[in-house]
């Protein structure tokens, strides 16, 4: 069936072919002047798509020119972690009206979400974050780090330059049929456990740290009992999603493991939104502060002129209706009275700070770096 | 025209009647240094910011010998099990005319279109112990999705593709009368399909297994949603290169890449070169 | 005579039986899933997530990718098969490995490779970045991973393709006085419609498809360098399945669209039965 423009042809190959290629060289000398060759015209359909094509994609591309700025705009980029996204929706909206009704000004805020080490990365490698609002201060550190803001950024703001916290939860299964209450229970044998895995998943690290911190106040305690007691959890995890989002899907959705092991805010959306009553939420009794902080890129917001409407916005972040979105995102406000609206939601708990670990360099070099303590679990 | 060919006869002793082979072997190695071999370059200079000793130590680690060793293992595995059964469907599709051959047709190239998320998803939701095919299989005992051979559905799914679009356009261009008079002489389907129909299929469905095994060896976001990666067990090489990244290791991320790059070219190169054997032995 | 017919017919209905199954088993489950999460919440809601400015800013993008990458590696493929195909010349297995070599690069390193040639920290960037011009975390880097990715599609699927056809055709027409050119459009490229028909689609799949590599030199900015895969990630992390879902079959569809234009030209190739101006009576040749 699709070999009919061919046939024609083959007849004429066996005709002009004979035995070897001296022949049918001769022969095609006492041939050319009879053969009445057309033109290379573009008859067939092939070569007119071929031409078409490269026309049609230059006129999408002068169709998909990127939009200029208007006058009296302001644009920011917001490059952030994974799970805010909803949460800078609301607060863009927000602050935009915010700084309309004050000042009459358009502020236009993009933004950009993926994996928080990966996102400093990519501002790294020349993405023009004006603001970024990461997962941890390490990766703020690692931009410090090539002079894109000061190194002094985490005091630029309130609060370490976090202005709102979460902690580190159990998301277990209805009822708590394994009657999970605390850090122990999570290495019994038989407990499946999900937790993303804390090389690449920023969000990861804090669990990680919160159950090494739980292990190191315990009577008697000493790093190689807190590794221990890290390597019985780890040895319990069923599933090592890359991702703190795809931790929660494999638990909720897949049903492998009897706990999860969750940022506070991804533990009370996951409860109500994604599997209403077919979670519940166990704190246990020590747990981590997790501080994602943010911070103006110094570097970029200069070059793009953007340095006061940059602070404008993370210093927005602090206000009472800032923190007011925040909590109704299940963020633990900075804002007292805030919090004290939204107690409820954020039981109180014994909580243990990344300062109280040396600061976040140190936690990198102890449990993160290649052959500290977390690849240590996996090499017996 | 009579001198570049006699010029060229003398030159490549076959080759010698077709013109455009230069400009075509110029602007196949133009394009090709652009967009690949100075863009991969890159691996290398990065790489080599390590020093020979630290390179040895990040790619001899157990963790990064695990990983080679699940990779390349897992894709092998897939592309072996796609040749037949892509060999199967290119058969049946481009031979037998049945209700719904041009949907079968179509599907072909799902696992391409698909973002490969979208399709770890996709399969993970099949196979996991909850899903449409995992919650039979269960209480069989067999476990597929969050273990290695989880990484092997997503890698034979992924692959598939390839070994069938390679095989298909030989077999519709495939000249029918051989195989007429095969049987015509008294030959069984199945004598005709080994002695001439498989000669000619083979080195396509040779280069089918090279993509697919190609395909799969990198493969990364649909991995990782089914195969579980817990360390030594179901980790990939590719997800060790992201943990590297993780740490702002572009030398350990590189270095990682440079060994999957060189073990990807050899075998690589051993299977094309197998495939050119084999499509040469074909022509005589 | 009824005998090794009826057998025939057997082994024939038991080979597509089998095909069917595992076409089944391998492909049509996965759509199943797709499909069916796409339309679990209704189709309003299939119709809301597809219609979004944000879904259809990154529809706009992949669409213009995909059309400058792939008549890119479609020329490259046909000269690239060519040259392989019909001449034997030393290291010819080399370079087709070399071709194929993009494919087993994983993705997350065929994007780190443009970061770190066109990166802020890059070989090339600095330089670039003073000149204004923008590579990576824009459409131009976009297009170069969706070229690295599809790279060796269309040349992969002519190489065995002209490599089984041989130099035969060519040659007769050549000696028949035709040019080169001439025996390029007359006579090589109807040989190889199919192999090209498949690696354009291939390649067209891949380019709208590809995930990992666009990811690493998107940025992810919304709306702005976000393509519909990094869109469907985007939508999937959000726990808003139903709409990532309804996202990906937009690219399934998209894909279908190809196979719709390749089942439009084979119908085309069945009209037109008459045979080519090229080929006068036989009796006139020698």
């Amino acid at each position: 069936m699709p070999s009919q423009p061919r046939a024609p042809l083959l007849r004429m190959s066996k005709a002009a072919m004979p035995h070897d290629c001296n022949h049918a060289h001769q022969g095609s000398r006492a041939v050319t002047p009879r053969i009445d060759m057309p033109r290379p015209e573009f008859t067939s359909r092939t070569p007119v798509l071929l031409v078409l094509w490269p026309l049609l994609a230059a006129i999408a591309v002068s169709s998909c020119a990127p939009s200029t700025p208007v006058a009296g705009q302001v644009e920011l980029l917001n490059v952030s972690y994974d799970p805010t996204r909803a949460l800078y929706e609301d607060i863009n909206q927000a602050f935009a009206a915010d700084i309309r009704s004050r000042s009459g000004v358009e502020v236009v805020i993009s933004q950009s979400h993926g994996g928080s080490a990966k996102q400093a990365r990519s501002v790294l490698d020349g993405l023009e974050a004006d603001v970024v609002t990461l997962a941890l201060g390490h990766d703020i550190d690692a931009l410090a780090a090539n002079q894109l803001l000061a190194a002094d950024w985490q005091t630029r703001l309130p609060h370490n330059s976090a202005p709102y916290t979460s902690t580190v939860v159990f998301l277990v299964r209805k009822g708590n049929p394994q009657r999970i209450q605390d850090w122990p229970d999570l290495v019994r044998a038989g407990v499946g456990v999900v937790t993303p895995n804390p090389k690449t998943s920023g969000g990861a690290r804090w669990n990680y740290l919160a159950a090494w911190s739980y292990a190191m106040r315990q009577p008697g305690a000493d790093e190689t009992r807190a590794l221990a007691f890290v390597a019985a959890l780890f040895a319990n995890v069923r599933v090592l999603d890359s991702g703190a989002r795809g931790a929660t899907t494999t638990f909720v959705e897949r049903g492998i493991g009897d706990v999860l092991l969750a940022w506070e805010s991804e533990a009370l959306l996951a409860r109500d939104e994604l599997g209403a009553g077919a979670f519940d939420i166990v704190m246990p009794s020590l747990s981590i502060l997790a501080e994602p902080t943010v911070a103006v890129v110094d570097r970029v917001s200069a070059r793009h002129g953007t340095e006061a409407m940059a602070r404008q916005y993370l210093e927005f972040l602090y206000t009472p209706a800032a923190q007011e979105i925040i909590a109704r995102h299940h963020y633990r406000p900075r804002d007292p009275q805030v919090a004290a609206r939204h107690a409820g939601q954020f039981p109180e708990l014994q909580l243990v700070s990344i300062a109280d670990l040396g600061g976040w360099e140190a936690a990198h070099r102890a449990h993160f770096a290649d052959g500290a303590s977390f690849d240590r679990i996996y090499l017996k | 025209m009579t001198a570049t060919a006699t010029n060229s006869i003398s030159r490549w002793r076959v080759s010698g009647s077709l013109p455009g082979f230069g400009p075509s072997l110029g602007y196949t190695l133009l394009y090709l240094s652009l967009i690949v071999l100075i863009p991969l370059a890159m691996i290398l200079l990065r790489a080599s910011e390590l020093g020979l000793d630290a390179f040895i130590a990040k790619v001899s680690s157990p963790r990064a010998l695990a990983s080679l060793r699940i990779s390349f293992g897992c894709a092998l595995i897939a592309a072996a099990i796609n040749m037949p059964i892509g060999l199967l469907l290119a058969w049946v599709i481009s031979r037998y005319p049945f209700p719904g051959r041009r949907l079968v047709d179509a599907l072909i190239d799902l696992p391409i279109a698909l973002p490969t998320a979208v399709a770890g998803i996709a399969l993970t939701a099949l196979y996991a112990r909850n899903g449409w095919l995992g919650q039979w299989l269960a209480p069989l005992g067999i476990e597929l999705a969050f273990t290695p051979a989880g990484i092997v559905i997503a890698l034979v799914f992924v692959g598939l593709p390839f070994v069938v679009r390679t095989v298909q356009p030989v077999l519709q261009d495939i000249e029918h009368e051989q195989e007429e008079a095969a049987e015509s002489l008294g030959a069984t389907p199945l004598q005709t399909f080994v002695r001439v129909s498989l000669p000619t299929i083979a080195p396509a469905l040779l280069t089918g297994f090279a993509l697919a095994f190609a395909r799969g060896v990198g493969e990364y976001g649909s991995v990782i949603f089914i195969a579980g990666n817990m360390p030594m067990i179901s980790e990939i090489t590719p997800l060790l290169i992201v943990t590297q990244l993780e740490q702002y290791d572009y030398a350990g991320a590189t270095a990682l890449a440079l060994v999957m790059l060189l073990g990807s070219f050899a075998l690589l190169l051993l299977i094309n070169s197998l495939q050119a054997w084999l499509a040469h032995r074909g022509r005589r | 005579m009824i005998g090794p017919d009826r057998r025939y017919r057997i082994a024939r209905s038991a080979l597509i039986l089998g095909a069917l199954s595992v076409a089944g088993l391998f492909l049509v489950l996965p759509l199943l899933i797709v499909l069916s999460g796409a339309i679990a919440k209704g189709w309003s809601l299939y119709l809301a997530s597809i219609s979004e400015p944000d879904a259809l800013a990154a529809l706009r993008l992949t669409l213009t990718v995909t059309a400058i990458a792939v008549p890119l590696n479609l020329v490259f493929g046909v000269v690239a098969a060519w040259c392989i195909a019909k001449f034997e010349f030393p290291g010819r297995s080399a370079l087709i490995t070399l071709i194929d070599l993009p494919l087993a690069v994983s993705p997350v390193i065929s994007g780190l490779i443009y970061v770190l040639l066109f990166g802020a920290q890059g070989l090339l960037g600095p330089w670039l970045g003073e000149a204004g011009f923008r590579v990576i975390f824009a459409v131009p880097g976009i297009v170069l991973a969706t070229i690295f990715v599809t790279f060796p599609f269309v040349a992969r699927e002519l190489i065995p393709v002209m490599q089984a056809q041989g130099r035969d055709h060519e040659e007769a027409a050549l000696s028949l006085g035709a040019s080169g050119w001439q025996t390029f459009w007359r006579v090589t490229l109807p040989n190889i419609k199919w192999g090209l028909l498949y690696g354009v689609i291939l390649c067209n799949a891949r380019a709208m498809g590809e995930f990992g590599a666009v990811s690493v030199v998107s940025g992810h900015i919304r709306g702005k360098t976000n393509t519909l895969p990094l869109h469907v990630e985007i939508l999937y992390n959000e726990y808003q399945h139903t709409a990532a879902f309804a996202v990906a079959s937009l690219l399934v569809l998209l894909a279908l669209l190809t196979l719709v234009a390749k089942t439009w030209v084979e119908a085309r190739a069945h009209r037109d039965r008459h045979p080519d101006p090229i080929v006068q009576p036989d009796e006139e040749l020698p």
